[in-house]
């Protein structure tokens, strides 16, 4: 109505339009279109500093045949088929046991299981790293409760440093998750579960055949999100082991930012590493894309 | 009575349950707490009651590092940081809601797409582009570069869809320019959804380390997060002092957390609805 009232309506809305959104999108075109477009040009040459050549896809060559970047790879996708489904179940569990229609004190637990999320990840890597040293808290509570006979070396050791930052990452980021699916299983109906129960069909499979068909297209996000999210896993792997000992926990991110800033750089070879990242991400959302498209 | 027994072992485990998970979430808090007051050594050894050492590690901490100028730059670059963010993205959210047109609705779904590029891969461009334009060792090369954000865009579109559209046209009747309406009108009927974007932006710059780390490098421009993870990583690491900068940096985000609970759970699940 307002727009007939008009008669420059359509100049008025163009006008109007592009000076709200211009900001935004010249930020987005210098930030992030871009760099991206540079980097892809970037990986088609190699050399050190700014002395480039170009090798064209000379650098997919290389990454197959380079040891580090195979370990960080396959690092990647071991905390990705580990930490990713531990973290998903236990925040489903937690989730559910939460919303328990007669449970007490749910706002303080809910609280408490959240409150990881709010600390900085430089911060608590930090923490985490002081918590596992070979005589720290850690070791020293397991040897008091008798559970270990002599200290574990989390830090010192390829297997345990990537169980530390698996526990460390499924610490920070379980409460998360546990939000979303807590606040989705608030939204499915009450009396499912009600003629359920009538029907004598026990909380376990309750749980598996109502909840989780329900809460299928939140699991899928998270897990898409989650994935995404290790695949970029940076700050940890920086913090509590420098990626060591031995490259046992080198992740991609890392990799990149260590040739282009730790090493002399090779900018062209870390921009061919980023882009391996870019190529895993885009099938991830593609599959969620697909998904959800499915459901509809 | 089976029933009843059945029903009692289920909530007994539930709470056992409920209460691990409670405990082992919160038992890093009171470990860092209790390690801000303990000597590194033994901290290193586990020590779990509270020492006497937490003075001299304030006082520590402070003869390596200018504490205040440290909370400054990171303040700086959070405040500044999270404005700019919410005034870019809300514009940008309103126009795209508001003023619909093809070419924008086009734009706006290339812009969902840059939701998915990882840092990692635009950060050695960043770093060129900086370098070129002389902004290396800034905090205005920290900020720029993370004021673009396609999900805040996002988050705020979708919450303009609630914005009721007979305001906006009262408002053109009084023979308000459309900026107006903007600031005057929307901006006040959508404080809510500006906390809860400031409090996830706010904790995003915050907490931001990976893109500090590259364009910061004089010891005066550092944020806290940087000088935590220098600390860490020293060769003799001092883990008391490092307690007592794990508490500073943790402190602002849990207050910013604990006033505004809500709003930041809100925030969060904004991107799903």
């Amino acid at each position: 109505m307002g727009q007939a009232a008009r008669p420059a309506s359509r100049r008025f809305y163009d006008i109007n339009g592009w000076c709200f959104v211009s900001a935004a999108l010249a930020l987005i075109a210098a930030f992030m279109v871009y760099p991206i477009c540079q980097s892809l040009w970037m990986s088609l040459h190699s050399g050190q500093g700014t002395v480039t050549e170009f090798v064209g896809l000379g650098n997919i060559g290389r990454l197959t045949s380079d040891p580090i970047f195979i370990k960080a790879l396959s690092n990647t996708f071991v905390f990705l088929i580990v930490q990713v489904p531990i973290m998903i179940v236990l925040a489903l569990v937690m989730a559910s046991c939460l919303n328990m229609p007669n449970l007490k004190a749910k706002g303080i637990i809910r609280t408490i299981i959240f409150l990881p999320c709010v600390t900085s990840l430089v911060a608590y890597s930090v923490l985490f790293k002081s918590m596992f040293s070979y005589d720290g808290v850690i070791n020293s509570t397991l040897a008091y409760l008798g559970l270990i006979s002599e200290p574990i070396p989390w830090l010192s050791d390829p297997f345990w440093a990537k169980v530390v930052i698996i526990i460390a990452v499924t610490w920070r980021w379980t409460g998360y998750n546990m939000i979303f699916y807590l606040a989705a299983m608030q939204n499915i109906d009450k009396s499912i579960y009600e003629a359920a129960r009538i029907d004598g069909i026990s909380a376990f499979r309750r749980f598996i055949s109502i909840t989780i068909p329900m809460l299928k297209p939140v699991i899928l996000f998270t897990t898409v999100t989650s994935t995404i999210g290790t695949l970029q896993l940076f700050d940890e792997a920086m913090n509590i082991t420098s990626g060591g000992p031995s490259d046992s926990t080198l992740t991609l991110s890392l990799y990149i930012y260590n040739l282009s800033f730790k090493f002399v750089p090779n900018f062209g070879y870390a921009a061919t590493v980023s882009y391996v990242i870019v190529i895993l991400v885009a099938i991830l959302a593609f599959i969620q894309f697909y998904a959800a498209r499915e459901r509809e | 009575m089976m029933i009843n027994w059945v029903e009692k072992i289920r909530n007994a485990l539930t709470y056992t349950f409920l209460g691990v998970m409670a405990f082992l979430s919160l038992f890093p808090f009171g470990w860092m707490v209790i390690s801000a007051t303990n000597t590194s050594t033994d901290v290193t050894k586990g020590k779990l009651s509270f020492g006497s050492a937490l003075f001299s590690n304030i006082g520590k901490f402070a003869e390596q590092f200018n504490i205040g100028l440290i909370f400054w730059n990171s303040a700086k670059v959070a405040i500044l940081g999270t404005l700019f963010t919410l005034l870019v993205s809300s514009l940008a959210g309103y126009g795209f809601e508001v003023f619909r047109s093809r070419a924008r609705e086009r734009l706006y779904q290339g812009l969902l797409l840059t939701m998915m590029i990882p840092f990692a891969a635009l950060m050695i461009p960043l770093f060129i582009l900086m370098a070129s334009a002389d902004m290396l060792d800034t905090h205005a090369g920290v900020i720029l570069p993370l004021i673009s954000s396609a999900y805040i865009i996002f988050y705020f579109r979708q919450s303009t869809k609630a914005f009721p559209g007979e305001l906006r046209d009262a408002a053109r009747v009084d023979g308000l320019k459309e900026w107006q309406i903007f600031l005057f009108v929307y901006v006040p009927v959508m404080r809510s959804t500006y906390a809860a974007a400031f409090i996830i932006v706010f904790m995003m710059f915050w907490n931001s380390f990976l893109w500090p780390l590259i364009v910061l490098q004089s010891p005066e421009m550092k944020t806290i997060t940087l000088v935590l993870s220098s600390m860490g990583s020293a060769y003799f690491p001092d883990f008391g002092v490092i307690m007592v900068a794990t508490v500073m940096a943790t402190l602002p985000t849990l207050v910013v957390f604990f006033a505004m609970q809500r709003q930041f759970v809100q925030g969060m699940l904004g991107s799903i609805k």
